[in-house]
Order: structure tokens, then C-alpha cells, then sequence
């Protein structure tokens, strides 16, 4: 093609163009890798343990013979990330909810910003310490440990995620909205109840599904505050199962069949987590708030 | 809490002078009773159901802050009853600042506050004891950006503003339809009213925040540049509308565009600076106004 | 009058008083979970001598000697790995899917690497145990035969190592790295970005001259976040690091963690007072750095703050235009 009276773009600089181009084809290539061999590898381990009494048998904590499935591993984690649910969802909206409408953008208001993106780095195991030192061992509520002493170290984690993510639900609502509601003589209260949060409903349903995902995966806290128990057991004060502990324990075992149990029980968090994830995305997708 | 008195007995209707004392206590009180009024409820009443209320607000010595700067300076002005008051000036002469301190949404900006007399009525709404949330439920405000309620219906929107003031007991339907027929947008939705109020035109939609504000019957409506975002068509609609809207209320309105204020408004004030300079009737302010600053402005001199 | 009942403003005052205890039960929250943490360490504390727990290498229980100073070496060493892997990938990726990738995969990219995000901590470790490790390690052993000119490179492979522990870690960083740059290159104003393009600019040229200066803090803000998460963790680092309490030269020596020596050592030493104090103190120095991490985060991201940058520039205008013969 001649470019007649256009100046000509350099060879050079074209093929630097198309380099780069090519770079950042390959990084995001690269980065997708590791899902898809994970994913794979799970698959290949774990898929073929998948059968009805996988799922609805308990470990047997038998070394050999007949070792069980993990029911009770799914019964535990569900049980107790629902009850970090309803400890940290609450919560966390109602800080973002201050934060937003009250405290915005005052000296405390940025204070509890920070604090709470600290809380969101604050490794799990840090949490499950300080949850030991302050429940397990000083026997609050019976015994040491116990599931809802996991759930409640579950739901610091969940916490800041939750509180992070409504935050910036919440501010994209836009103000116009707001002031429209105040101005037809509504108090703050129904405001935030009748116009604010229904409108930023979807975005507070993907921020907390997002938080249930991060909780139910995470095996650190749920050592120093659940460790685990066998059988399947709704009481919450005792010791209970769950998936992390359960693939963390079998795959130190040194039966086979009890590490490809493992596999198996991977395979199966992995999915759990996954199937909250896109629920997550989809929920967003309907969101009417664009930043 | 008083019973809504029915429309008889109704003093703003015996008495002929609109600008009685005694009218304003009348409707204190129905703001009082959390029932809407029954000159809202009486079907026998026809289109105009508000008969010959007028209000009257006017303001005494106006300051407004946005914290140290002071934007608005010693304002007085009074605004006609059942009749259009246009506020025009340059960006940033203070008249959208004023519009706002009249039904103390001025306030809700962190720092900003504002100090004078602003009566509704004979009633100072800065008196201390005052409830902010009480005065905006007497005036009513229409914004530059139509913002219907995204999660609702078109008929929830317009009775959005009975639900989120807390009045129960009126008819929900009649309310809707009588005020999406006051504000001109009763055929165009009729028989559409589940649907969602943002899935209207710009201009529907302005009319639907306007069927809205008028659905809680306030003494006052104000307007802040509320056509600034139509295109011409709707805008000629909406004004057409608050032709017919100050019959029933007292309406002030900011705009920018001169011509809208010559099309639309008695009165008109003009403001610069912060300060108001001068108020007249339209025609006088435009063909022969007192000031030489609002005449250079007029003119597009400056502004 | 214009008034309200007190019983009607009794829902917003009660609503105000809820929402501020929950948000300032955080600031509590914290402070007693830093008082009860450094309460517990006070022990270890008293024994060791705080510096000499965080920077003396000495870590042997039995002889109750806590000399932190590998286990910090460790988080720090693999959390550069990762960073060094991570966050260029990361950003790339930002960038391709914000500027360069065709509109329809925008979105199935998108979640594809959030999904990086899903697989849980646990399943990473285990992973990279029975997978990375025993696939990489003939790769390993040439890269460190090849390339053992270079500082810690070289010397045998054994399995688990710094390496294999900040490759992992550096793939659980890519979805946070990448989610907060990608927020940061698409609020680049589209007038920077013609700006470039009107002036002849190659779409690279582009992206060096008008996103990347403009999201550089915003992208360190990112990078730090991910270092933070890549100092805290705990499972995967643990499967794979060696759990070897020493501070190793090479990458591919193993190494410890602070992280991984809490959750593998809490259950022997709860029964020894000392030994639980000093992996308090661990948890403390972790949740320190996690602290620091932060505010310094924070602080770079303030920097690039385009408020803030006009703000500067202008008084910077100003103290030069009021100098003597400053600029007319």
C-alpha cells in the first residue's frame, strides 16, 4: 500500500508494536495456564471418586478397608460458612452503609477504610491464633474447639471482603437518587431501606457471594479453632468436618485410597467455589450500577 | 393527630385572601397527621382537586455557606403565590444555592449550612425546633437530572414519594393516576404502569419525577434547571406543564437559558454573585430592567 | 408545626447510633486482636529479646532458641519471587483485556482469571506438591546448572523450595494484581489516550505513553496488595517450601515461612508455653508487616491521586510564581 503523502511508520516501530501485542497475548496465555492445569489434574485425580456414596457416606476414619466418603466434609463446610454468612454479611453491610451515608469522608471514616483493608490482609492463620487465644482457649462456650468458633474465625476473614466490596456498591449509587428521595421529605432511614439499597442490591449479593467463596475455601483458621471430627455432627459446639481439613489430613495419609479420596474432595471444593463464583458474576451481570 | 378537615370547612377555601396567616396553620396541620390530606382524597372533587390553595415563602436575609466560602449574601426576596418565579444568572451567582436553602436540602452538603429567615407561610422552616424532614415534605423539588427510582414501576415512582414520607391511608391508584394526569403523562403510560420508570424517554421521565413530587401535594415546587437535560420537544412539554402546574402550587424555578425564563415565568430575579440584584415582573426585567448589571447580562455582555 | 413527632425520628436516630457501634466495633476488634496477640508473645519476648527473635537465625524449639530470622527471610524471599512473576503477568493481562483483546472475550477473560481466585489455598499447596514439583524439577535443575553465574541460582534441586513457593504464590497474586490494574487502566480518560493516537502513536507507544504513567501508583498500589497477600500465606506455602529452618542461597534451596511455621509447628508447641508464645510472636510480626504493607500501599496509591497530583502542581506553580524572579 502506498502512503503517498503520509509520512511512513518505521519498520522498527511496527515490529516493536507487534511484539508487545504478542507479549501481552502470551502473558494473559500464561496466566490462564495454571487454571486449566489445575483444573485438569483435579479432574484427572478426583473425578473418578465421584459416585453416590461419595457423597452420602462419612469418612470412617478406618486406616484400611472400607475408608468412606466425605459427607460429613461437605455437611461441615456448608454449615459452618453459613453461619460466618450470617455473621459477616450483616455486619459487614452495615459498616459499608455508615461509611458511605455517615461517615464518608471523615478522619474516623478514613480510619475504618484502613482497618478494614487491613483486615483484608491479614493472613488466615493470623485469624485463626487470635480466634484460638481468645475462644478455644479460654473455653468460651464449653469446650475448646468447636465449629462455631470456626465460623466465627471464617467470618473475620469474610468480613472485610464483604464490608470492601459494598462500600463500592454502595457509592455507585448515584447521589441524584438520594437527594431526590430526601427532598420528597423522606427520613434517612427510608432512604437507605427503600431507595439505596435495593438499588444496589445486586452488587451486595456478588460482594458477599465473593466472601462466601474466599471463606469456604480457606483450611488455616479452621485448624486452631474446629480441627475435625469423623461423623457427621449438626452441633455446632463440638468439632466438626469440613472439606480443607478433610483434603488436608488425607493427603498426608499414607493409604492411596485415602490421598485419591482427597483428590476427590478437592475436586469437590473446587467446584463448590467455582459454582459461588460465577453465581457471583451472573448476579453482577444484572446489576443496573455501572462505575 | 387532627382529622384532615374535608373541603368545606376548609378555611383556605372560605377565605378569599390567599395570603391569611391561618391558612398556613391549616396546612401545618394536615403535615401534622400522617394522612394525606382529604383534598387529596375527596373524589368528588374534579381535575384540579387542590382548588385555590396558594403558599407563599419568602426569604429574609439569606446567607449560605459551602464552609468558609460565602455563597449566597443576605438574600430577600419574596416569591409570588400560584405563580412562576424564574431565578437567572451566571454559573455560579448563588441561585441554585438558594433554591436548595428553601426546602434545606442546602444542608446536606458536609460543611455547608446557611443562617436568615425562609418562611412558608408565616412559618420560619430554620426555626431550631424545626424538622428538616417535615419541610421537605411541604415543598417539593424537581432536579436538572431526572432521577426515576431505578427498582420501581412508573406507578410506584409517583407514589414513591407517599411511601418513602410515610403517609398511609390514601388511595394509592387514584393518587398515580391524578398525578400522572396533572403532569401530563397519564395517556402516554396508562396502561403501562408496572413497568420500569428508567425505561421512559428523558423527557418522560421528567415528567414522571414531576407526576412524583406533585403526588404528595407541597405547598411549593421547585425546580432546578429542570429542562437543561431534554432536548426542545420535551422541554416545550414541561413547560406547558408548569403553566398548568402554578394554577394548583407556587412554583420557583433556576434555569440558565434566559428565553425559558421570558417563556415561562412571572416573576423573574436575577442574581450575581451571590447576591440577589434585582426581581420583577418578566416583561420589565427583560425590555427594561432597573439594574445596568442585569441589563449587561440581558444583553450577553457577559455571562 | 413543622415538626415531627419524637417517636418518628426515633428509626434514624437508632439506625445512625447501630451503623456507627458496628463500624467502630472494627476499631475495637482490632485493637484487642493486637493487645491479645502481643500479650501472648510478651513471653518469647522476654526470653528471646525482640530483635533477636526477628533478625537472629536461630530457630530450634528443642533447645528454645527462637531466632525468627529465616522464617522472616523466607515470607520476604518467596513474596519477591512472586511479586517479580506475578505482577508483570498480572498487568499484562490488565492490559490486554482492558485495551488490546477483541470486545466479546472481555468478559470470559475476565472471569477466567478471577476464577484463578476460586481454587482454594489448600488445593494450590497440593498442587504444586504433586504436580509443579515433580514436572519442574529437571527444568529447575537446568536453569540452576546453566544459569548458576547468577546470584542464588544454582545448586542441587531437591523438590520443595523458594522457587516453587513464590511461583505458587505468585499465580494466587495474579487476580488481585490484575483486577485492581485493570480498574486503573480503564479509568484512564479516553482524551489521554486519543491524545496519543492523534499524535501517530503505535497502539504500544500508546499504551507507554499515556496508560502506564498515568496507573503507575494505582498499579504499585495493586503490586503491594499483592505482596500482602502473598507475605500471609499460610497452606499452599506451607506444602511446598520444605519447612527447612534455615536461611537457604539459592532459590531452589527450601526455606520456611512465617506463615507455614505457625501452621505447622501450633500443634506440638501449644503443649510447651514458650514455644506457643514464640509462634504468637510469629502471628504478630505477621500481622505488623500486614500493617506496614498497607499503609505504605495506601500512601503510593495517594501519590498518583490525580487530585492530589493537581493539587501539588499548583502549589508548586504558586511558591515559584511568589519567589523572587519567579516565572512571570
Amino acid at each position: 500500500m502506498s502512503t503517498g503523502i503520509l509520512p511512513p511508520i518505521s519498520a522498527r516501530r511496527r515490529r516493536t508494536d507487534r511484539l508487545m501485542s504478542g507479549l501481552f497475548y502470551a502473558a494473559t496465555g500464561i496466566a490462564l495456564v495454571p487454571l486449566l492445569l489445575i483444573i485438569g489434574y483435579l479432574i484427572k485425580e478426583g473425578a473418578s471418586q465421584f459416585s453416590a456414596a461419595f457423597f452420602t457416606t462419612d469418612p470412617t476414619g478406618n486406616f484400611a478397608g472400607d475408608i468412606g466418603g466425605i459427607r460429613s466434609a461437605v455437611l461441615g463446610t456448608i454449615e459452618m460458612v453459613a453461619i460466618a454468612t450470617l455473621i459477616s454479611v450483616p455486619i459487614g453491610i452495615a459498616v459499608a452503609i455508615w461509611l458511605v451515608e455517615y461517615g464518608k469522608r471523615s478522619k474516623p471514616a478514613a480510619i475504618i477504610r484502613y482497618l478494614i483493608d487491613v483486615m483484608t490482609g491479614v493472613p488466615s492463620v493470623v485469624f485463626g491464633l487470635f480466634i484460638y487465644v481468645s475462644l478455644v482457649e479460654t473455653g468460651i462456650g464449653g469446650s475448646g474447639f468447636a465449629a462455631w468458633k470456626g465460623s466465627v474465625a471464617i467470618s473475620l476473614l469474610m468480613l472485610p471482603i464483604v464490608a470492601r466490596s459494598s462500600e463500592v456498591v454502595l457509592d455507585l449509587v448515584p447521589n441524584g437518587l438520594r437527594e431526590s428521595a430526601l427532598a420528597l421529605g423522606a427520613p434517612r432511614w427510608r432512604v437507605i431501606a427503600t431507595v439505596v439499597l435495593p438499588t444496589a442490591l445486586p452488587g451486595l449479593i456478588t460482594g458477599s457471594l465473593l466472601a462466601v467463596a474466599r471463606g469456604a475455601g480457606e483450611t488455616a483458621p479452621l485448624l486452631f479453632t474446629v480441627q475435625a471430627a469423623m461423623g457427621i455432627n449438626f452441633n455446632l459446639s463440638e468439632r466438626m468436618n469440613s472439606l480443607p481439613l478433610e483434603i488436608f489430613n488425607d493427603v498426608q495419609s499414607s493409604n492411596p485410597a485415602v490421598v485419591t479420596r482427597a483428590w476427590g474432595a478437592a475436586l469437590t471444593l473446587v467446584l463448590l467455589v467455582l459454582a459461588i463464583t460465577l453465581l457471583a458474576r451472573i448476579v453482577a451481570g444484572r446489576s443496573r450500577l455501572k462505575p | 393527630m387532627s382529622d384532615p378537615k374535608p373541603l368545606q370547612d376548609n378555611p383556605m377555601t372560605q377565605d378569599p385572601d390567599p395570603l391569611e396567616p391561618h391558612t398556613g396553620e391549616s396546612a401545618a396541620e394536615d403535615f401534622a397527621s400522617s394522612e394525606v390530606p382529604e383534598l387529596v382524597a375527596n373524589d368528588s372533587e374534579q381535575a384540579t382537586p387542590a382548588g385555590r390553595r396558594s403558599h407563599t415563602i419568602t426569604t429574609q436575609g439569606l446567607d449560605a455557606y459551602y464552609g468558609d466560602n460565602h455563597a449566597v449574601k443576605n438574600v430577600t426576596i419574596e416569591y409570588a403565590p400560584n405563580s412562576v418565579t424564574s431565578m437567572i444568572g451566571p454559573s455560579g451567582c448563588g441561585k441554585s444555592t438558594v433554591l436548595r436553602c428553601l426546602n434545606r436540602m442546602h444542608e446536606e452538603i458536609p460543611g455547608a449550612y446557611a443562617t436568615g429567615d425562609i418562611r412558608l407561610d408565616g412559618m420560619n422552616l430554620y426555626a431550631p425546633d424545626v424538622d428538616v424532614v417535615a419541610v421537605r415534605r411541604a415543598i417539593g423539588m424537581v432536579f436538572q437530572k431526572p432521577n426515576p427510582f431505578p427498582t420501581m414501576s412508573i406507578a410506584d415512582n409517583v407514589a414513591a414519594g407517599l411511601k418513602l414520607a410515610g403517609i398511609r391511608g390514601a388511595d394509592k391508584d387514584e393518587t398515580v393516576e391524578r398525578s400522572l394526569i396533572a403532569a401530563g403523562l397519564w395517556d402516554e403510560v396508562k396502561d403501562r404502569l408496572s413497568h420500569p420508570g428508567i425505561g421512559l424517554s428523558g423527557g418522560q421521565q421528567q415528567r414522571l419525577c414531576i407526576a412524583r413530587t406533585i403526588a404528595t401535594q407541597p405547598n411549593v415546587i421547585l425546580m432546578d434547571e429542570p429542562c437543561s437535560a431534554l432536548d426542545p420537544i420535551a422541554t416545550l412539554k414541561i413547560e406547558d406543564l408548569i403553566h398548568e402546574l402554578k394554577r394548583d402550587y407556587t412554583i420557583i424555578i433556576v434555569t440558565h437559558n434566559m428565553q425559558q425564563a421570558a417563556r415561562v415565568a412571572d416573576l423573574t430575579s436575577f442574581f450575581l454573585q451571590g447576591e440577589l440584584v434585582e426581581i420583577g415582573g418578566t416583561d420589565q426585567i427583560f425590555t427594561n430592567p432597573t439594574d445596568s448589571r442585569t441589563e449587561d447580562y440581558i444583553s450577553g455582555k457577559f455571562g | 408545626m413543622l415538626e415531627r413527632s419524637p417517636m418518628a425520628r426515633l428509626p434514624d436516630q437508632a439506625l445512625r447510633w447501630i451503623l456507627t457501634a458496628l463500624s467502630f466495633g472494627i476499631l475495637l476488634l482490632l485493637v484487642y486482636f493486637f493487645g491479645k496477640l502481643s500479650l501472648e508473645s510478651v513471653d518469647v519476648f522476654q526470653h528471646q529479646g525482640i530483635l533477636s527473635f526477628a533478625f537472629s537465625n536461630d530457630w530450634n524449639p528443642s533447645q528454645s532458641q527462637f531466632g525468627g530470622l529465616a522464617l522472616l527471610f523466607g515470607s520476604v524471599a518467596t513474596a519477591l519471587i512472586a511479586l517479580v512473576i506475578g505482577v508483570p503477568i498480572a498487568v499484562a493481562t490488565a492490559v490486554f483485556i482492558v485495551e488490546l483483546c477483541p470486545s466479546r472475550l472481555r468478559s470470559p477473560l475476565t472471569i477466567l482469571v478471577e476464577l484463578l481466585a476460586a481454587v482454594p489455598s489448600v488445593v494450590y499447596g497440593l498442587w504444586g506438591v504433586f504436580f509443579l514439583i515433580p514436572r519442574l524439577r529437571p527444568f529447575e535443575q537446568w536453569a540452576a546448572d546453566t544459569f548458576s553465574f547468577l546470584p542464588w541460582v544454582g545448586g542441587p534441586v531437591a523438590g520443595p523450595s523458594y522457587f516453587i513457593a513464590g511461583l505458587i504464590l505468585a499465580i494466587m497474586i495474579i487476580p488481585v494484581v490484575s483486577a485492581i490494574s485493570r480498574e486503573v487502566i480503564s479509568t484512564v480518560p479516553t482524551d489521554h489516550k486519543e491524545a496519543a493516537l492523534a499524535l501517530g502513536a503505535t497502539r504500544w507507544e500508546m499504551i507507554r505513553t499515556a496508560i502506564l504513567p498515568y496507573s503507575r501508583s494505582g498499579i504499585s498500589g495493586a503490586a503491594m496488595l499483592g505482596l500482602g497477600r502473598a507475605l500471609g500465606e499460610t497452606i499452599a506455602v506451607t506444602l511446598v517450601i520444605g519447612n527447612a529452618a534455615v536461611i537457604g542461597h539459592q532459590i531452589f534451596d527450601q526455606g520456611y515461612s512465617l506463615a507455614a511455621v505457625i501452621a505447622n509447628e501450633f500443634g506440638e508447641a501449644s503443649a510447651v508455653p514458650l514455644y506457643s508464645s514464640a509462634l504468637f510472636a510469629c502471628g504478630l510480626l505477621l500481622f505488623i508487616v500486614t500493617l506496614v504493607v498497607n499503609g505504605l500501599a495506601r500512601y503510593i496509591v495517594s501519590l498518583g491521586d490525580i487530585e492530589r497530583r493537581v493539587e501539588r502542581a499548583r502549589r508548586s506553580e504558586r511558591k515559584s510564581a511568589a519567589a523572587p524572579g519567579g516565572a512571570a
